[in-house]
């Protein structure tokens, strides 16, 4: 058995130091160590997106990325999205437009959505689900997903009165 | 199965090489992890120690010269190198190929050197590479040497690497003259999908832009290795660079396809879709090659 791997991160922007096995995926760390149960663990495989979060401010499956290939770096997941004054403005846009269903895939649809409205702040419709296709909804609710992308992108753009 | 494995990420390459020669057989390189721990997982592969390539500063450089081509770090994901300026302007193939591999999360961390060692059949980078005239730069404790990549593939999953070495860097030569490239690929889904076929193409037309001057096309998932059509590209040499030419180097892609039918797409499929795919990635290399752009 391989010695533990001593990690520090800085995790939903709070310097967090954990140990892990160095086979230990970054969800594996972020679900069973650190207590963050926002990413979800859907394929295991890196198909459904379920397990987003931004590594070094880049869009990754965390079930693709060891704990330990997160020493020094930067994480952030759904879990750092909110703050006290309330939602963020693109989780306020997927509940405004009823942008999920059983809510599975949402933590990764917001993290996904972040990643590209960080880089791209207007995307037309086609850029928002080819950027999106990495995340699969099995209730398959993705007309209201793209729409709550585009109403996010026009919140976070001063367009909109809330967010 | 042992799904345990030791981590270490040197940052020289001659800290990597050295622990991939102690590990032996059961170290492995470890880039974007997209493909490797899928398949350490699924045991597909084994490890007991996987060496990251990505606190080495030269395997994540991209550099490219007007004199001397591109140098691309083994380690630079394929979104870093499909975004590229210079890699857009110059080796069009390459950014067709590095932007379609999975989806967008996937290419944030994948790499174009982990899908040449990863040496699927399929590999969307592998048939630019190929065509666009790169060398692997390999390190290992006798010191560095470079190969074409069109001969790093042995067999699916295989490649010419020996024990303690490492893939450090593509270099690809700077583009001729009157010359374009261009890679297509047929899948079901527009994304987050595996190549049932896939062409390369590259041209270098006369000064009438109407004559081919000389020509390199290769082929993904129709043999256990991404495949040179030698013989389709060489016929192409002194043609006139049109439909009816690239018809014909189509047919002659198909007999040396040599493909295998699997879930992804039956035999004869896969030899009709080589003589489309050649054709069509043969006209967008013409259009890139006059300077005109084929995206969207």
């Amino acid at each position: 058995m391989a010695d533990k791997v001593h990690v520090t991160t800085l995790l939903n922007g709070e310097s967090v130091e954990f140990l892990c096995a160095p086979s230990q995926t970054l969800l594996e760390c972020l679900r069973d160590i650190l207590g963050l149960t926002g990413a979800k663990n859907g394929c295991n495989d890196g198909n459904c997106g379920a397990c987003s979060v931004l590594l070094d401010g880049r869009l990754a499956n965390s079930c693709l990325v060891l704990g330990a290939e997160a020493d020094g770096r930067t994480v952030i997941t759904i879990e750092g999205l909110a703050d006290w004054a309330g939602l963020h403005p693109i989780q306020q846009s997927f509940v405004e437009e009823d942008g999920l269903q059983c809510g599975c895939c949402t933590p990764g649809m917001i993290i996904a959505a972040k990643a590209l409205l960080d880089r791209e702040p207007n995307p037309s419709d086609g850029r928002i689900r080819e950027w999106m296709a990495g995340n699969l909804c099995r209730c398959t609710g993705y007309e209201t997903i793209t729409r709550a992308v585009r109403r996010a992108a026009a919140h976070l753009n001063g367009e909109g009165a809330e967010g | 199965m042992n799904f345990s494995y030791g981590y270490r990420a040197p940052d020289t390459i001659a800290e990597a090489v050295r622990l991939l020669q102690e590990g032996g057989s059961g170290a492995r390189p470890l880039a974007g992890g997209t493909d490797l721990l899928v398949q350490l997982r699924h045991g597909i592969r084994q490890a007991d120690l996987l060496v990251d390539l990505k606190r080495i500063p030269e395997l994540s450089a991209v550099r490219y010269d007007p004199a001397d081509g591109l140098t691309l770090g083994a380690a630079v994901p394929c979104a870093d190198v499909a975004d590229h300026p210079d890699i857009r302007a110059h080796y069009p193939a390459l950014v067709d190929g590095a932007g379609i591999i999975g989806g967008s999360a996937i290419r944030q961390r994948a790499t174009v050197g982990g899908n040449l060692c990863n040496a699927s059949p399929s590999g969307d980078a592998i048939p630019p590479l190929i065509v666009l005239g790169a060398e692997a730069e390999i390190a290992g404790p006798n010191g560095s040497c470079r190969v074409p990549v069109s001969s790093f593939c042995v067999g699916p999953g295989l490649h010419l690497l020996d024990q303690g070495e490492m893939l450090v860097a593509l270099h690809l030569p700077i583009p001729s003259p009157r010359s374009g490239s261009c890679y297509l690929r047929f899948t079901p889904r527009g994304e987050m999908d595996i190549a049932v076929v896939g062409a390369a193409a590259w041209l270098q037309l006369d000064e009438s832009l109407s004559y081919i001057e000389d020509a390199r096309i290769a082929l993904s998932a129709v043999a256990p290795v991404p495949l040179v059509a030698e013989t389709a590209a060489t016929w192409l040499i002194g043609r006139p660079a049109d439909s009816e030419s690239f018809a014909q180097a189509g047919r002659l892609a198909q007999e040396t396809a040599r493909p295998i039918g699997d879930v992804r797409g039956t035999l004869p499929q896969r030899l009709h879709l080589v003589g489309v795919m050649t054709r069509r990635a043969l006209q967008g290399a013409l259009r890139r090659a006059k300077g005109e752009t084929i995206d969207g």
